[in-house]
């Protein structure tokens, strides 16, 4: 099990293909993402990597916080997430990673927050039907109807589906396609969209219900590799994803 | 400039596609490629553009109508779609409306397009 990464979505646009298809993608960018402490079993009981993405003020970091990032010798993350990886996928503490952690065509599994609705009626939060335009319905057209049966068992069961706050909640979204990843700036393309808002972050792993394909760098696609690999003589370079 | 409209804008570039300059009520012929079996041709579809969608960016689209064996046919192309071979604006139409939808309603003279005679490229864009 390796690494997933934390990622900031910027929008979505479209791709056009050579042959003729157009491709709905969500553009999501990796902004300084480091990893910021190890988790391993020893000490902790399980292994994981904490990720740090994005910049944040230094002033508005709590000491505590600043401690932490000091540790590591990294600056001031935005937002932080672990994952649980294999030991022998652990990744060194400072190390960065890239966005050809996906191959394109890969699948991958995308959690975000998604956008909140606010107070949502049945209709609008569980799809319910509503009730009738006409036919002696008075002001309740868009009311859930009944919501149990009669003096037996004479109360609404327990996760009856209501009215009732809607979105603003840890969604996520299997099976999407890797179209494309841009290593230089940072960006990698999913088919599809993904949950949250523009600006937001979400977290994107390998899919668990689909097979890793051949040729994914481990334990990570590391800036570091890369720039050694860049140095090494160009013969070298195909290799590059084995190393990384 | 953010992200995505950098990003368009260098899909644009390298799509590398020559757009004339037209709008609604313009008749349009598109070259559009159609794969039968391995082998790829170029149909022609000439009509006129009821409307133009989503700006001239890499989102727009455009409707062209023509009336076929008597009966109408629409077909919706995106602007930058890698299926079209070329656009070529056949004649420039005098209308007063952004989209023409109240043509699907007519036949025949009432559904006549003025031509424009005094048809000047805006500054910048091609012909």
């Amino acid at each position: 099990m390796r690494s997933g990464i934390i990622a900031k979505k910027v929008g979505m646009t479209r791709l056009f293909m050579e042959d003729g298809k157009q491709i709905p993608v969500t553009v999501l960018q990796l902004d300084g993402l480091q990893v910021v402490a190890q988790r391993t079993a020893e000490k902790d009981g399980y292994s994981a990597v904490q990720l740090g993405a994005g910049a944040s003020k230094v002033k508005r970091v709590s000491k505590a916080m600043r401690g932490h990032f000091a540790a590591a010798k990294v600056e001031p993350k935005r937002k932080l997430a672990e994952f649980r990886v294999s030991e022998d996928n652990l990744i060194g503490v400072g190390e960065e990673i890239s966005a050809e952690h996906y191959l394109s065509g890969q699948k991958v599994d995308v959690t975000g927050t998604s956008i909140g609705k606010g107070f949502a009626g049945a209709m609008k939060r569980h799809n319910f039907g509503g009730l009738r335009a006409s036919h002696g319905v008075s002001i309740s057209h868009r009311s859930h109807g009944s919501t149990g049966q009669c003096q037996d068992p004479g109360k609404v069961f327990k996760g009856k589906k209501m009215a009732g706050h809607m979105g603003a909640a840890r969604v996520t979204t299997q099976n999407l396609e890797v179209v494309r990843t841009d290593a230089e700036r940072g960006l990698v393309f999913i088919k599809g969209a993904v949950p949250g808002s523009k600006g937001g972050w979400v977290t994107v792993k390998d899919a668990v219900k689909k097979k890793l394909p051949d040729g994914v760098p481990f334990p990570a696609a590391l800036k570091s590799a890369a720039a050694a690999a860049a140095e090494a003589p160009a013969e070298e370079a195909p290799a590059e994803g084995g190393e990384a | 400039m953010d992200l995505i409209a950098q990003l368009e804008a260098e899909q644009i570039a390298a799509l590398g596609k020559d757009i004339p300059d037209f709008k609604a009520g313009d008749t349009v012929r598109v070259g559009y490629k159609v794969t039968e079996g391995t082998r790829t041709r170029v149909q022609n579809y000439e009509g006129v553009c009821i409307s133009r969608k989503n700006g001239d960016g890499i989102d727009g689209s455009f409707t062209v109508r023509k009336i076929s064996f008597g009966e109408g046919v629409e077909r919706v192309f995106p602007l930058y779609s890698t299926n079209i071979d070329s656009i070529t604006v056949v004649r420039r139409g005098k209308v007063r409306r952004a989209k023409l939808y109240y043509l699907r309603s007519r036949r025949g003279k009432s559904a006549r397009i003025a031509e424009v005679t005094n048809y000047k490229p805006k500054s910048g864009a091609r012909a």
